[in-house]
């Protein structure tokens, strides 16, 4: 059960970054347009438009 | 004198040499407006920022500071078939999503937590029947009450307040059964960890946090969509005034930043935007949006006029007395506080549920635990069975219950073209069974429209409606709206009073008062046809032409009406303006019960003598003198078109020109409400099959966290069906 030494912070750890990395990115504004990014996740990539010829 | 259109006031400093500005934009739908706006926009040189919010129909633009005037933004918008308008967020709004952004927070953090301490309990839960020693149990336990304690200090805070505030005033809301049910939870199972005991409850209580977070959220975004969209609507309405800068000087601009003092020019055919005295000019106005009166009344020096009149013939000088929302008509200001003080304080539904629910619930725990005790079982397990029996009970299902619905009948209605002022507004418009309409700007459309158009050839029709381009003339915009004109005819001359003039060829046409037109005779036929309706003549050389102009009905009215009385729903007109007008609407639309000419005393003495006949009384209204009863009504509704202040008052407000909205509204709200209860009931039932297995003290952890989140998704996938009404009632 030595394991349990490694695999517990380790479970802990995890789950603290994945706190921080949420708070991080509510603070960060990613949360206030939800409707946008679900469009802008399957939108075109804009260099890829501008060097089509016209 | 041409003016400028002046901005600035809405520009930000966003820091290191950048300034900010927010656009609301009106029809921006899907990614392909999202993408066309940024890349247009970012077009621009020196723009370092364009995004488009989609949510909330928003544009956020940054540039560097000095090199471009907000309006070439607009301006590229409109070319991109954009309407846009500087947006200033209000204070409301801004706490909204303050109070929005802290809900998000509360939930990752609980939902952290959660998945956090089940990762250390079902090791628990399966150790507990297979071979876990108990060293191995406490030290997940210890574990679990690290995670569970600080996050459910933290994540608890909005219903702990809550509780804390109902309780201060003498009252139980639903946060005072879960503020307790978790502290005695969490409080619980940190003396059975120290006691090295075998269950703890660390995962339910920290569960039941999240759901419960869930539900609030829902809420809250609810709430917060429908004002951004409702700020949107009032900055699209871009209403501005003509300030005079100088003595001769004048700029357009934003009425936010008008003071009171300020000296503002008020031309033929624009409505006032601010309250104040006219010091200079005498014209007509129109002031059906205050009184509801559609006869003019005449305004010149020492004449005090409102927000939202409408200046028809001449032009005016004004000395604003208060800007936007400030000072309104002293007795409509007085009518509309005693009728806000008096509007008897509705207990909302899960209120109502509550104040039944947690005395039962602590009734049960508190009679387990004696009987426990009675039956000869120590106290200490007699104590963690009641407090099983408070986890079990403790109001999952009951928090989610209404906000879900609430939130998925509000977007359905918001589709339907309604927005909710206030959150218990559905449950009180499911009761409604007695609408008053107001009559003008409500039952009619507040724009002037030509009733004989039909009548007239159409190359007449566009040939007058070219001419009236040239004027601002309300009954002249009616004249171009009907035509479907688009471009003014070249030459064409205002004169102020009579009307424009202009020559196709060598043909000269004339339109504006009969007598200008030199049409009086067909003019008189023409009233004599229809005696409620304004005429403006037209005079193509010798042919003359006679357009009738009114106030028109809403296209669907009369449909609505029927719709109304046919779910059993008793509709009345109580109008300001004169008996025949009124009287004329009423036939039209086979309402049987009006009365003209009413005060705003007089229409809060109607309601209110409905009310003591036990009716659940809507009103529908816009005008300012509607606002006191808007107010005193059990629910009320106004169109986007209202004055400010009956908006602000009004429960719901509905878009667009038919009156479509408010039958749907009440139709989604009964469904709503139906659904509610309904959603009350299963939550009531799951109670009932979960008591008895807690009070018999066989519960564990595991059956407590599948008997939570069982009934939860219930009530949620319940809360779907809200999305629809049966057709056929819609």
């Amino acid at each position: 059960m030595e394991v349990m030494v490694i695999l517990v912070p380790l479970a802990l750890g995890l789950g603290l970054v994945g706190l921080l990395g949420f708070l991080w990115s509510l603070k960060s504004g990613q949360y206030d347009d939800l409707e946008g990014a679900a469009w802008r996740a399957i939108a075109d990539d804009e260099p890829a438009r501008e060097k089509a010829p016209d | 004198m041409q003016a400028t259109r002046d901005f600035s006031h809405y520009v930000r400093d966003a820091g290191s040499g950048l300034q900010h500005i927010d656009l609301a934009v009106e029809g921006v739908s899907c990614a392909g407006c999202m993408s066309k706006i940024e890349r247009g926009l970012s077009a621009i040189p020196d723009v370092t920022l364009a995004r488009v919010n989609l949510t909330d129909r928003r544009v956020a633009l940054e540039w560097k500071q000095g090199a471009l005037d907000p309006i070439s933004f607009i301006d590229r918008l409109a070319e991109l078939g954009y309407k846009a308008y500087p947006f200033e967020t209000a204070g409301a709004e801004a706490a909204e999503a303050e109070q929005s952004r802290f809900l998000l927070r509360c939930l990752g953090v609980a939902a952290f937590a959660t998945m956090n301490v089940m990762m250390l309990s079902i090791p628990v839960w399966s150790g507990n029947v297979s071979d876990m020693i108990p060293e191995q149990r406490d030290f997940f336990h210890w574990l679990s009450a690290l995670i569970a304690l600080p996050a459910a200090a933290y994540a608890g805070q909005p219903f702990f307040r809550s509780a804390f505030q109902a309780l201060r005033t003498r009252n139980v809301n639903m946060d005072v059964p879960i503020s307790i049910g978790v502290t005695l939870a969490l409080g619980m199972s940190v003396v059975e960890t120290v006691n090295h005991a075998e269950h703890t409850y660390f995962d339910a209580a920290i569960m039941l946090l999240t759901f419960l977070l869930v539900g609030r959220y829902l809420d809250q975004s609810m709430r917060r969509r429908t004002r951004a969209v409702a700020g949107n609507l009032a900055a699209l309405k871009a209403e501005t005034a003509t300030k005079f800068v100088g003595a001769d000087e004048i700029s357009q601009v934003p009425v936010a930043a008008i003071h009171p003092g300020d000296i503002v020019l008020l031309r033929p055919g624009e409505r006032c935007a601010v309250d104040g005295t006219v010091i200079e000019g005498r014209s007509e106005i129109d002031q059906s949006l205050i009184t509801g009166e559609t006869l003019y009344a005449t305004a010149e020096h020492g004449t005090a006029v409102y927000a939202g009149s409408l200046n028809i013939s001449g032009t005016l000088r004004v000395r604003v007395s208060a800007a936007s929302e400030g000072t309104l008509l002293a007795e409509i200001t007085r009518l509309l506080d005693n009728a806000l003080q008096a509007r008897s304080r509705y207990v909302r539904l899960a209120d109502r549920a509550s104040r039944l629910y947690a005395p039962v619930v602590h009734a049960t725990a508190l009679l387990t635990m004696l009987g426990w005790v009675l039956m000869g079982a120590t106290w200490h397990d007699a104590i963690v069975t009641a407090v099983a029996v408070l986890i079990i009970t403790c109001p999952c299902a009951l928090g989610l219950a209404i906000p879900t619905v609430q939130t998925v009948a509000s977007g359905a209605m918001f589709r339907a073209g309604v927005l909710l002022n206030s959150g218990d507004s559905i449950e009180r418009l499911a009761d409604v069974d007695h609408v008053i309409f107001d009559k003008t700007g409500t039952l009619t459309l507040p724009e002037l429209e030509v009733t004989n158009a039909a009548a007239i050839p159409e190359d007449v029709l566009r040939l007058a409606g070219q001419l009236a381009l040239a004027s601002h003339h309300p009954v002249a915009a009616a004249v171009a709206r009907a035509s479907n004109a688009k471009s003014p005819l070249p030459g064409a001359v205002e004169e102020p009073g009579q009307g424009v003039r202009g020559y196709v060829g060598a043909i000269e046409v004339r339109l504006g008062r009969p007598s200008f037109c030199g049409a009086e005779q067909s003019a008189n036929d023409g009233l004599s046809l229809d005696p409620e309706a304004s005429t403006v003549a037209f005079s193509l050389g010798d042919a003359k032409y006679v357009f009738a102009v009114r106030q028109g009905l809403r296209p669907d009215a009369k449909v609505m009406v029927s719709a109304l009385l046919k779910r059993n729903i008793r509709v009345e007109i109580l109008s300001g303006d004169r008996e025949p007008a009124v009287e004329a609407a009423a036939r039209a639309l086979g309402v049987g019960e009006w009365r003209a000419g009413v005060t705003p005393a007089d229409k809060i003495a109607r309601i209110e003598d409905l009310k003591s006949q036990g009716f659940k009384v809507m009103m529908v209204g816009d005008g300012l003198n509607d606002a006191p009863s808007l107010a005193a009504a059990y629910v009320s509704m106004s169109p986007i078109s209202a004055a400010h202040l009956s908006q602000a008052t009004a429960d719901l407000v509905f878009l667009g020109k038919p009156l479509a909205p408010v039958v749907a509204a009440i139709d989604f709200s009964r469904k709503a409400l139906h659904l509610m209860r309904q959603n009350l009931w299963l939550a009531v039932g799951y109670n009932l099959l979960a008591v008895p297995i807690a009070v018999s003290g066989i519960v564990t952890p595991l059956i407590a966290a599948a008997a939570m989140s069982g009934s939860s998704l219930l009530v949620m996938v319940n809360a779907l069906r809200a999305r629809r009404v049966a057709s056929g009632e819609a």
